[in-house]
């Protein structure tokens, strides 16, 4: 046994007072939940805390908190790491980000998750009535959309993502993956249409900015942020979608600079963005973009030397390999948890260069 | 005051079944739970569902093995109608979306599970129940315009009418306290099991017996309720659920002696006998003191190949990484029984009705019964899906002929009362979380894998002092908004009446059968027992006791061996 002191993040909508901290002391054994804790302090001290929670095996997702400022399940957080990583030792525990704040730790998922989730059509939509049996398929397919499927839906990804605390009206990581797991569905009917509309969508797949605090923060091993990556490359590379966010050209004018420089050449980045410096709507998108253009002149990061010059790496040629080798593949290689196991373990089935293909996946966007 | 058609109370998997099939069957429907339907307990289950849907498999065998797999108790017209259903709601759920592991020719995957002689368990990895959970939410979200969906509403009535017919229930919505009456033609219970009578359990939190306890009071007889399952491998030291689905893909049982002791009991099927049969040998094993010295049998996953573990059983192997420190790829992980589901609930017939018109029940919060003695793993699922489209279709079909009632308003100013009298409560008595530890404490001590008259007096005994205490048991929230603990409060008194109702079974019953091992009577006693006890309330007195036949329809009770 030993003393934790969970501080927790107090909102009583009722009681007209803003929100405040309030320390328990509670005592479990080290290897106890961030949950056991809460849960004693409910049964023990103050009935009044309010947390939803169900499972405490993290499979129902009920219980997303902030601990020590990063989302997590509070079933799945031992007490011993958490105060371990903690300031003081003191556990913080409040209410997850990017919802609004219902009691204490509750926070509202329909206002925020849930209308982003049927933002995204969440249902399958095939092509015809359906056979008389199974659908065939590959059970690869099914093993690939088992990581979106393993999602449960407990808003850590949503609370942390950063995109969406700038923009509140981005889709964001859970929708998004839970998109891919119908555009990874080889019964769905409608990939192309699915694809296109969250390409078109200027909160869509092009509004991430693949920060992977969405990966860090999913108990589940969904890696959200990878899904959105894959409903890129699928956009434009398969479906070849022109989007209006010209998400397609700005991936496009990033692999193209990378191959060619080994470093990012961005003043040329912009404009290749947009369909290249004489393409029409470079000049308007040009005198947009000059605030930002001005400002980066007065810090020095852009000079008429660097706007017209970049150098190569002195090993470009090497660069250029991992292109060739990641493009002469016959198939792509998506890291799959359910399929490569852990991060750490060497697969005898993943080829020992499907890392690089990965890292290449990465950073084309 | 909102009036549906068909009013289901309970989000998981039966309940939104029910919602789709009466949706379909032309009715306007209301769902309604005290959890947003994917926190539904349903998620939890893991290895798979049953069906035999294989060309070399058939429905007999599947009824035939589901049978003895009850030891007899189930009622056979019933379990042929799963077992015939079975294909076609796997295939109907797999046009729904549900993302089936395959075979290598891209048809549906199987694996093997316990009591079963064919391997006819559909699985998703080991999120089964997730992602059927997942995907009937899904379809729901696509019939958002005849299903009316109220998540987060906790009902603390059923409603009856003056002739005895169910015609609603009274419900507090969570977030803001207020209480509502919903009008229904008919009501189906979908509100799970009763595992929080019991502590440990690997039952959410939430499942505390809420239906059982509603129809109860109501009159509706309960059945089977001395029928609670003990599964096999559960944690040792948090009772959490390690999928029956690792022995499925050939995971083996030791004790400490090294000794692989199912070959004692089961000899042929071995760690694949029906799960009495194991968590029995188990607990033979740990009362003997071949127990490892954290009082656990070792599970050994280590034998199924590393990349199948990582695909099929990922869940597990997070589960023992993050709540026991094991690799279960590397090492045995310590499992001991632990109490996982109820076979008893609310008595109904094959299409979901209970004996208080219009009022219906599907999933573990009915007894049907198709479970019987002893559940087999991966009916489960299949039980709540194939009950919940009946009660469903059937309630939908009832609601053409029967008018919309109308409670009257007054009835909601008497339940306020009465919840605000709980919330009042002066801080003399003892704390809910108090008298639920000790309630389920000694139910997993008295009424647990074996039991004895004395100890089944004992614990009545506990009840009854609970029930007591239960009425002056204070609380501290004081407030509207989210009050968990008034809630928590009203679930104790659920608790209180299905343990009541378990203990009342278990004591009446004097032989061992399924899951029900009387020590004072070993043996099952098919002259004076093969038939189900049926409990119903009496008042404040202790419950009536009626018993009632087990239907068999080909398969004549034979010697149960695995």
């Amino acid at each position: 046994m030993a003393e934790f002191t969970l501080r927790l993040r107090r909102y009583l909508p009722e009681s007209g007072e803003a929100a405040y901290w309030q320390d328990y002391t509670v005592e479990l054994e080290p290897h106890r939940s961030v949950l056991e804790g809460i849960l004693q302090v409910r049964a023990e001290q103050d009935g009044t805390v309010g947390i939803r929670c169900s499972c405490r095996a993290a499979i129902c997702g009920s219980c997303g908190v902030r601990i020590n400022d990063r989302a997590a399940l509070a079933c799945h957080t031992h007490l011993s790491a958490a105060a371990a990583g903690a300031k003081d030792g003191v556990i913080k525990v409040e209410p997850m980000g990017n919802m609004p704040v219902i009691k204490d730790l509750i926070t509202d998922f329909e206002a925020v998750h849930w209308k982003k989730v049927r933002r995204v059509t969440p249902w399958l939509l095939p092509d015809g009535p359906p056979p008389e049996r199974e659908y065939i398929v590959a059970h690869e397919a099914m093993v690939d959309v088992t990581q979106p499927m393993a999602c449960i839906q407990c808003g850590a990804c949503v609370s942390d993502c950063l995109s969406m605390e700038v923009d509140p009206e981005f889709i964001g990581p859970a929708a998004l993956a839970k998109a891919y797991r119908f555009v990874g569905d080889p019964r769905d009917g409608q990939h192309f249409e699915r694809l296109q509309d969250l390409a078109e969508d200027p909160h869509g797949i092009y509004d991430c900015t693949h920060c992977f605090n969405c990966i860090e923060a999913c108990p589940k091993g969904v890696a959200p942020m990878s899904q959105i990556m894959r409903l890129r490359r699928l956009a434009t590379a398969d479906f070849q979608i022109d989007d209006r966010n010209n998400g397609k050209r700005h991936e496009q004018a990033f692999t193209e600079l990378i191959e060619k420089y080994g470093t990012l050449f961005e003043a040329e980045l912009l404009p290749r963005s947009y369909g290249g410096k004489f393409h029409p709507r470079a000049l308007p998108e040009l005198l947009r973009s000059l605030p930002a253009i001005l400002k980066a002149v007065m810090r020095g990061k852009v000079t008429a030397m660097k706007a017209l010059h970049h150098p190569k790496l002195p090993d470009q040629k090497r660069v250029r390999e991992i292109f060739e080798t990641v493009e002469g593949r016959e198939q792509r290689y998506d890291l799959n948890l359910y399929i490569s196991g852990y991060d750490d373990d060497a697969d005898d089935d993943v080829p020992a260069d499907a890392k690089a293909g990965d890292a290449k996946a990465e950073a084309s966007a | 005051m909102p009036s549906h058609d068909v009013l289901i109370i309970g989000a998981g998997l039966a309940g939104q079944r029910a919602a789709i099939a009466a949706a379909e069957g032309g009715a306007t429907v209301a769902i309604m739970s005290k959890v947003h339907p994917v926190r539904s307990h349903s998620t939890a289950a893991a290895g798979g569902i049953n069906a035999a849907l294989a060309p070399e498999d058939s429905w007999e065998s599947h009824a035939f093995d589901t049978v003895k797999g009850s030891d007899y108790l189930g009622d056979q017209d019933a379990i042929e109608i799963m077992c015939r259903e079975a294909p076609d709601e796997v295939l109907w759920l797999e046009h729904a979306g549900v993302t089936f592991h395959r075979n290598p020719e891209g048809r549906l995957g199987t694996r093997a599970f316990g009591g079963a002689s064919a391997a006819r368990t559909y699985y998703v990895a080991d999120i089964t129940g997730q992602a059927l959970l997942h995907v009937l939410y899904e379809q729901l979200m696509k019939h958002h315009e005849t299903i009316d969906r109220y998540e987060e509403w906790f009902t603390t009535s059923l409603l009856l009418n003056e002739n005895g017919h169910c015609v609603g229930a009274l419900a507090r919505e969570i977030r803001t306290g207020a209480l509502e009456v919903f009008n229904a033609k008919s009501v189906i219970l979908a509100s799970g099991g009763a595992g929080q009578c019991y502590k440990p359990t690997t039952n959410a939190l939430i499942c505390t017996a809420d239906g059982i306890a509603q129809a109860y009071r109501v009159g509706a007889p309960l059945m089977d309720m001395e029928m609670v399952q003990y599964h096999p491998t559960t944690l040792v030291e948090n009772g959490f659920l390690i999928t029956e689905g690792a022995r499925g893909e050939g995971a083996l049982l030791f004790n400490r002696e090294g000794e692989r002791f199912m070959e004692k009991t089961a000899p042929n099927k071995m760690e694949l006998a029906s799960r009495d049969v194991v968590s029995r040998a188990e607990q033979v094993e740990i009362n003997e003191g071949r127990a490892f010295e954290d009082g656990g049998i070792a599970l050994d996953v280590t034998v199924v190949p590393r990349k199948r573990v990582l695909e099929a059983l990922r869940e597990i192997v997070n589960i023992g990484r993050d709540f026991a420190g094991v690799d279960i790829t590397r090492d045995p992980i310590h499992i001991r029984p632990g109490q996982h589901y109820i076979m008893g609930g609310v008595k109904t017939d094959t299409n979901g009705e209970t004996s208080v018109r219009g009022l219906y029940a599907a999933g573990e919060v009915a007894c049907i019964s198709v479970h019987g003695g002893n559940r087999l793993g991966a009916n489960s699922l299949l039980d709540t899906l194939i009950f919940g489209r009946r009660s469903g279709t059937h309630a939908a079909g009832r609601a053409r002929h029967v008018a919309m009632p109308e409670t009257p308003h007054s009835r909601v100013r008497d339940e306020q009362r009465w919840i605000d009298s709980i919330i009042a409560r002066e801080h003399g008595g003892r704390r809910v979380s108090a008298i639920k530890d000790e309630l389920g404490e000694n139910m997993n001590t008295y009424c647990a894998v074996f039991r004895d008259a004395d100890g089944l007096g004992t614990m009545r005994d506990i009840v009854e002092r609970l029930k007591q205490e239960a009425e002056t048991a204070w609380i501290d929230d004081r407030g509207t908004v989210f009050n968990q603990d008034v809630l928590g409060a009203i679930e104790l008194g659920y608790m209180l009446d299905c343990a009541e109702a378990i203990v009342a079974g278990a004591i009446e019953r004097k032989e061992s059968r399924g899951a029900h091992s009387r020590t004072d009577f070993p043996e099952r006693n098919d002259e004076e027992w093969l038939k189900h006890i049926d409990i119903s309330r009496n008042g404040g007195d202790a419950p009536k006791i009626t018993h009632s036949p087990v239907t068999i329809t080909r398969w004549e009770p034979q010697e149960r061996t695995y």
